[in-house]
């Protein structure tokens, strides 16, 4: 049994725990309406992206000088994984869920008899695969000074995955990332940028014949390496705010289960005092009566 | 007064400008060109460059962009710009920086980009004369 002011000290502990854990839920909320903004921010870009891509690619589709970042090296012996996570933990599931989805996808290749390759964006993914992936992880790309994600960030990263294909270091590659629906559902996903995978135009694209300066082929080489960065981009932006969301419901429970256990120990706390205080009055009592 | 169109540009971060001009200068990678109401549909790559428009209100607007594509169609005119800053908010540190960090890719680039970037180390090194730093 705990002496009194042992509780009192717990108490005191879990109540300062709360404290903290209160304000890291404030701070993640409004670091998410930031990286919320910012993702949405971002979406005019995607979008337009996507329609000019989608208009060009239908011409060159097919053929068989179709930009090697679009139709594939025609292998898909070597993949790159990279696993986009963020840069601290105390945000429940959200590292782990990315870190387990990237984990099975390279264990599967793998047993597919694939050469696999990851690239850690963020230390936690890291911190994650390295027990079981520390041979084939090529590097970590920090992110631990970026307070906001800029595109600049995502085109070096981007840079680098292309310069990675030129020279023949893979044939597909994959992102993983945590994509945002709501502050208590991120979904982690995995999405392959190159090749590119067109995602099927339903409705009618407006058929303007366009004048091309210079031709459809030299935008399209110029537009494929700025689409992946993009898409780079975009995962990064998903991540922010995913991270956020979890972080914050993530403090949301620890400060209810410290209210729960302060509670109890408050209760406890009570009891004990109350049966000090009966006990010392006995003893007056029967001290009393022996005289 | 030219007739407006609908003008956007947009970079990754965010939509930078959206609304009306009647004129707008774009330095297309293939030379300049200006739009104007009713151009025919057209698409181009952009390089650095500044993009000066005039907007309905008769304001000008002077931005600084870094690469992207421009995207004339009958509904208005697009320009996706990498990066896209008002040049009053550009200083000779930030130009030199451009500059540097094209220099560094150039450094690293495969043999058959190298034309193309040092074409955009060249231009930016225009840039930085035009805007007399």
């Amino acid at each position: 049994m705990p002496s009194l002011k042992d509780l009192k000290n717990r108490i005191a502990s879990v109540k300062a725990t709360q404290k903290i854990t209160k304000a890291m839920q404030m701070v993640a909320a409004a670091k998410l309406r930031k990286a919320q903004e910012a993702a949405e921010a971002a979406r005019p870009y995607a979008e337009r992206m996507n329609a000019v891509m989608a208009n060009i690619s239908a011409g060159v589709q097919g053929q068989d000088n179709a930009p090697k970042l679009m139709a594939g090296t025609g292998r898909d012996d070597r993949h790159l994984l990279v696993v986009m996570t963020a840069e601290r933990g105390l945000c429940g599931g959200f590292n782990s869920s990315i870190a387990r989805l990237a984990r099975e996808k390279a264990n599967s290749l793998k047993a597919a008899g694939k050469d696999v390759k990851i690239l850690c964006v963020g230390k936690k993914g890291f911190d994650a695969l390295k027990s079981q992936f520390s041979d084939i992880i090529i590097d970590v790309v920090d992110m631990r000074e970026v307070k906001q994600v800029a595109f600049d960030n995502a085109d070096s990263v981007g840079k680098r995955l292309i310069e990675m294909f030129d020279e023949g270091a893979f044939d597909v590659c994959t992102v993983f990332y945590s994509e945002f629906k709501s502050v208590i559902s991120q979904i982690p996903t995995a999405q392959q940028i190159i090749p590119v995978e067109m995602k099927e135009q339903v409705e009618e694209l407006d058929v303007v014949q366009y004048e091309y300066e210079p031709d459809e082929e030299q935008i399209l080489q110029d537009l494929l390496p700025r689409n992946i960065s993009m898409q780079v981009f975009r995962g990064l932006l998903e991540n922010a705010a995913s991270e956020q969301g979890a972080r914050m419901s993530a403090m949301d429970n620890a400060t209810r289960n410290a209210g729960e256990m302060i509670d109890k120990l408050t209760i406890s706390y009570n009891r004990q005092r109350q049966a000090q205080i009966t006990k010392e009055l006995i003893e007056i009592i029967s001290g009393a009566e022996a005289l | 007064m030219a007739e407006a169109f609908t003008f956007e540009l947009v970079s990754p971060e965010k939509l930078v400008f959206s609304g009306d001009a009647t004129e707008v200068m774009v330095p297309g990678t293939e030379g300049y060109f200006t739009v104007m109401k009713d151009h025919a549909p057209f698409m181009t790559t952009v390089k650095p460059g500044v993009v000066e428009a005039k907007l309905d209100t008769g304001e000008e607007m002077k931005v600084f962009v870094r690469g992207g594509l421009a995207d004339v169609s009958a509904k208005g005119f697009t320009l996706l710009a990498e990066l896209a800053k008002p040049v009053s908010d550009i200083d000779s540190d930030f130009i030199n920086e451009e500059i540097k960090t094209a220099e560094d890719d150039l450094n690293y680039a495969i043999e058959d980009k190298k034309l193309s970037m040092e074409e955009k180390l060249n231009q930016l090194k225009d840039v930085k004369v035009q805007l007399g730093f």
